[in-house]
């Protein structure tokens, strides 16, 4: 089939003639050339029917040509909603229309069209219902008709990638204004990136008319393109779309598969406006489109968008389109301008000369189809706002351009603060209050005139770049503005028989509109949300210039007061790839990891960390922990504790500090003593629990939590840029990896590996501390009782940490040293009674609760928490922590969060249980009524499924209450 | 991203900083009564306007300062705490001595 819509050149920038390209359209074959856009490409051959409207089923064509309508939606493999005017065609391309039954061309769903006024706005939130239950056999029904296209269920993405990127400016658009921003930007010293959208630079230039000769747009582009190219401050990156505006001119640009985070000192909006559709009945039939969608089609692809013209307009840009229409081969046997006294200009007059009738004061009231397109429109007089005369003139046509007004390109600007207001004399949006370093320039700053924008341009890079402090650089005083606003202000035509729309994406009439302002939604958001206005995949940047207009209308308000609705990013459909990113889940593992692997340990998340739970085959794990744990109590063994946090506190302060921080005395702590820290925050709650060594009059080392020592570390730093205490604090969990050794016969052993150090209980005792060398690793030995039997934590640099680990395995292989686990570490120091932060307190947990009232002094002057500890212990305890029994060796164990009860009320809960290998019996930790916390009492467990746990309250700790075994 | 300008670290993205609430001055413990203490403790002012924060850049470990229109989430200025807290500070006891 020949192209037989095809101009030959000049026109068509962006094809290739040499380059034949096919590919198919519902399933039949068509050819194009390289550059061409799948709609271009099938215009040039005919194909005006691209997709089938959502609600209605009407049949869509071209409506802007440039990527921003939902008329021209395609299937393409893999990937639904492809924009035709924008997605260029490739060799072998199969794209498909959406939204149809049957084919295309013959959808049995636009029937639905004929019971249009069954379906009245919010149709669905009146509908489907009642009775009760008949939702469910509405949905899915609904749900096949609703919905655009189809997915790929196998769709793999391909790789998307992110680049980051900083400059002075960031020049957005690449029309007259954008390219005359960068290159005065760029001149003024800036670092200048200019997005364009398109896959050419120039804009409106490329396309437009700016003179009756119609040579102007491609010189000025030509000359412009050329300075931009070769300045060195200007990176230019086409076909790129600056999807958003986020804080501090934070800009994602996306380009193909990537997307460009782009951080910018300023920015320049130089976005354009969006040409405009008139409201009339059957203003979405094939064949009409914006008058810049024609003026794309000739100059950019080289495709006459039609044979018979009628051009409707309401400014003298519809002139010149005029002009363009006739030059590429189109009659043009009316131009219909809204406007009853059009002024005259060199279009006007230039439209006069070659013979062009005008009708002014006319509007199109009505188009009419032939063949699936439009065949004619019917032209009636203009009597007042919307209303026309009763009889009129048919013209035969296959094209109706409309030209009659643009809203400028806000979206961007209204994310950075920008506020629209309605200016009745242009009828047209304005963009004020938007922040210093974000500006607009050219028609999105409602400037028209060619020499005006330019001259707009250069005053918004000037003082952009003077903000920047490029004191040199020129502002520009404003050129008048000759040119008129494009824009008329009622091209709104009501119809006794409706299907004139407002939305196209979502088929909404006037009468829709009108409706649901009737049905109680005044407020514009709310008639967007009742109605579906502006919802579609356009955005409502054709609909919400006329939504504003008739919602004022109705409601008596100006179009300023009835506003927009909210304009969120992203600007467009943007593709979940861009957002996503590869999954980052720091793990931490200790430098002895690969020890436990080797030893055949099963590894848990412990916060960031990765930490043995058991050693031991999976499955195998109450044995294993029974036996870890016997080996501690009856032997030797040995756990990795290189996860626990350890900040360094170092100054003349260093007592003084921890005085304050923690609840205890610190100041009279003697060196080589370690100390229990318990930290409250303000309101006199724990939050965390360690060991404080002092190693040195002026120094401290002092242990935390695995998950809390970053927030510890914080909370102290915070306090001491109010105290200004002479002290370093450093958190250095990092640097040093450590394990317990742990059991009677640990000190045996250890002897063996310490040459220099005394570890006889009187020259180190229980709760020493010595800094010494063990097997030749320079460390920090702490004699602290955890797991409650005699032991030492040796802390060592985090290289050291695989010798470390075998040194000792190696020293405690003749008494037989067992490695053991987190989960053998939890039952053992459940034994003693001692509690794990975070899990045996919650974010209510004070100390008297859980009997660590030794742990806070009283004699301190302050204390973090003190203040509130001490109002505490006036008022009496709610609830207390207490140990617990099941004496029945064979009842259910009850799990962390199981609740008691008393009757059906809840009294408490369990925070700890484990099965004790050395008692041999459930034991466990549980929040209490105080009164009910006496050794004996029972307490009634509602354990798993249900079932009923009777246990007993005992006194902790439940293993050596004397405390004698990790003292020896 | 917002950005935030660390005294110490000059410009970065907000996700490096973490918020600590309003700056209050701390009335002495040893001279305020209970409610005094719980309005401290519990009822910061939360004033809708201008506020003073207290912010800390995680990587670096550093709390300092800024001034912040909590209606408009504008940051005004970011300075050191020393700024605000020029001196060692002391406790008195609680016979209302001053500490050594």
């Amino acid at each position: 089939m020949a192209a037989d819509n095809r101009l030959p050149p000049p026109y068509g920038l962006l094809i290739d003639r040499r380059k034949p390209i096919a590919f198919s359209f519902e399933n039949r074959a068509f050819v194009g050339f390289a550059g061409d856009s799948i709609a271009s490409a099938l215009a040039a051959n005919g194909q005006w029917l691209l997709s089938r409207s959502f609600k209605y089923h009407r049949p869509r064509g071209v409506l802007s040509m440039a990527g921003q309508d939902a008329n021209v939606l395609v299937q393409v493999p893999g990937e639904p909603n492809a924009l035709a005017d924008r997605r260029r065609i490739s060799e072998g391309l199969c794209a498909l229309g959406q939204n149809y039954r049957g084919t295309l061309a013959t959808d049995w769903l636009s029937l639905i069209d004929r019971f249009a006024r069954f379906l009245p706005v919010g149709f669905y939130y009146k509908a489907f219902f009642r009775p009760r239950g008949a939702w469910e056999k509405w949905a899915p029904l609904l749900r096949k008709v609703a919905g655009l296209g189809t997915l790929d269920p196998n769709h793999r993405s391909e790789p998307h990638d992110k680049e980051y990127r900083f400059y002075d400016i960031a020049v957005v658009g690449g029309g007259p204004a954008g390219l005359a921003a960068a290159l005065a930007a760029a001149e003024a010293g800036a670092r200048v990136l200019l997005v364009e959208e398109n896959p050419l630079l120039g804009g409106s230039l490329a396309y437009s008319r700016f003179d009756a000769e119609g040579r102007r747009g491609e010189s000025l582009r030509q000359e412009l393109i050329a300075k931009v190219e070769a300045n060195a401050n200007i990176d230019v990156l086409v076909e790129a779309l600056c999807n958003g505006w986020f804080a501090d001119n934070w800009l994602p640009v996306i380009k193909g598969r990537r997307l460009y985070k782009v951080r910018a000192a300023q920015v320049l909006l130089c976005v354009g406006a969006l040409e405009q559709p008139a409201v009339f009945r059957n203003n979405d039939l094939p064949g009409l489109m914006l008058g810049s969608a024609a003026q794309r089609l000739i100059r950019l692809y080289g495709v006459r968008p039609g044979r018979k013209a009628v051009v409707l307009t309401g400014n003298s840009q519809g002139y010149g389109l005029a002009l363009d229409l006739q030059e590429a081969g189109a009659a043009v046997p009316a131009i219909v301008d809204l406007r009853h006294e059009p002024p005259a200009d060199e279009f006007t007059e230039a439209a006069k000369q070659r013979g062009i009738a005008v009708k002014p004061g006319h509007a199109v009231y009505e188009a009419r189809a032939g063949g699936g397109r439009l065949a004619a429109v019917e032209v009636r007089r203009i009597l007042g706002q919307g209303q026309c005369a009763e009889q009129g003139e048919s013209i035969d046509c296959d094209l109706l351009c409309m030209a009659v007004g643009y809203t400028p390109t806000y979206q961007l600007s209204c994310q950075a603060g920008g506020q629209l207001s309605y200016d009745d004399d242009s009828a047209m949006f304005r963009i004020d209050g938007l922040p210093e370093s974000v500006r607009v320039a050219g028609s999105v700053n409602g400037v028209w005139d060619l020499d005006a924008v330019l001259a707009d341009a250069r005053r918004a890079a000037g003082a952009a770049a003077r903000a920047l402090g490029k004191s040199g650089a020129a502002v520009p005083d404003p050129v008048a503005d000759g040119g008129r606003s494009p824009n008329f202000p009622w091209p709104i035509f009501p119809h006794p028989k409706g299907k004139e729309f407002v939305d196209y994406d979502e088929d909404l009439q006037i009468a829709d509109i009108l409706n649901a302002v009737n049905d109680g939604y005044e407020h514009v958001q709310l008639m967007k949300r009742y109605s579906t206005c502006g919802m579609g995949p356009s955005q409502g940047r054709h609909s919400a210039l006329a939504a504003a207009r008739l919602t004022a209308a109705a409601t008596g308000r100006t179009v300023a007061q009835t506003g927009v609705t909210t304009a969120r990013p992203p600007f467009a459909a943007e593709q979940l790839a861009h957002n996503a990113g590869r999954s980052f889940y720091p793990v931490r593992r200790s430098s002895m990891h690969h020890r436990h692997i080797e030893a055949g340990a099963q590894m848990m998340q412990a916060g960031a960390w990765l930490r043995p739970a058991y050693y031991g085959p999976k499955g195998g794990q109450e044995a294993a922990v029974a036996a870890e744990a016997l080996s501690v109590r009856g032997n030797l063994g040995m756990i990795d504790v290189s996860t626990l946090g350890g900040i360094e506190v170092r100054g003349t302060d260093a007592g003084e500090f921890l005085n304050r921080i923690y609840t205890y005395g610190f100041a009279k702590q003697p060196v080589g003593r370690g100390r229990y820290a318990l930290l409250t925050n303000e309101t006199g709650l724990i939050i965390d629990d360690g060991v404080a060594c002092r190693l040195h009059e002026r120094h401290y080392y002092v242990t935390a939590t695995t998950g809390a020592v970053g927030r510890v570390c914080q909370a102290m730093l915070r306090w001491n840029a109010q105290w200004r205490l002479d002290v370093s604090i450093a958190d250095a969990t990092s640097a040093w990896c450590g394990l317990n050794l742990a059991g009677p016969n640990s000190r045996a052993v250890l002897q063996n590996l310490c040459d220099d150090l005394d570890l006889s209980a009187q020259a180190f005792p229980f709760m020493g501390v010595r800094e010494s060398q063990v097997a030749g690793i320079p460390a920090r030995l702490l004699r602290v009782g955890f797991v409650g039997e005699l032991g030492y934590e040796i802390h060592a640099p985090q290289h050291c940490g695989e010798a470390l680990w075998d040194a000792v395995m190696e020293a405690g292989k003749s008494h037989g040293i067992q490695p053991f686990g987190v989960e053998a570490q939890r039952v053992l120091r459940l034994e003693k009674g001692h509690i794990i932060v975070g899990q045996d307190t919650d974010a209510m947990t004070h100390p008297a609760e859980v009997g660590m009232g030794w742990a806070v002094s009283r004699k301190k002057p302050f204390f973090v928490g003190g203040r509130t500890l001490e109002e505490l212990a006036k008022t009496p305890l709610k609830r207390v922590l207490a140990g617990f029994v099941v004496p029945d060796p064979e009842a259910p164990r009850p799990l962390e969060g199981h609740l008691l009860l008393d009757g059906q009320r809840m009294i408490g809960r369990v925070t700890s249980c484990s099965w004790s290998p050395t008692l041999q019996k459930s034991i466990g930790l549980a929040y209490v009524p105080p009164q009910a916390a006496k050794p004996g009492a029972e307490l009634d467990i509602k354990a798993s499924k249900g079932l009923r746990v009777r246990a007993e309250v005992a006194a902790t700790p439940f293993y050596d209450p004397q405390g004698k075994r990790q003292e020896m | 991203m917002k950005l935030l300008n660390c005294p110490l670290n000059g410009p970065r993205n907000i996700a490096e900083f973490a918020y600590g609430g309003e700056l209050q001055a701390m009335p002495d413990p040893a001279k305020t009564d209970a409610r005094q203490w719980a309005e401290h403790i519990f009822f910061p002012e939360n004033e809708a306007g201008v506020v003073t924060e207290w912010w800390c850049h995680t990587a670096t470990a550093y709390w300092f300062l800024a001034r912040r229109n909590r209606l408009t989430d504008e940051i005004i200025q970011t300075f050191p705490a020393s700024e605000v807290f020029k001196h060692r500070m002391e406790f008195a006891g609680k016979d209302g001595s001053e500490k050594p």
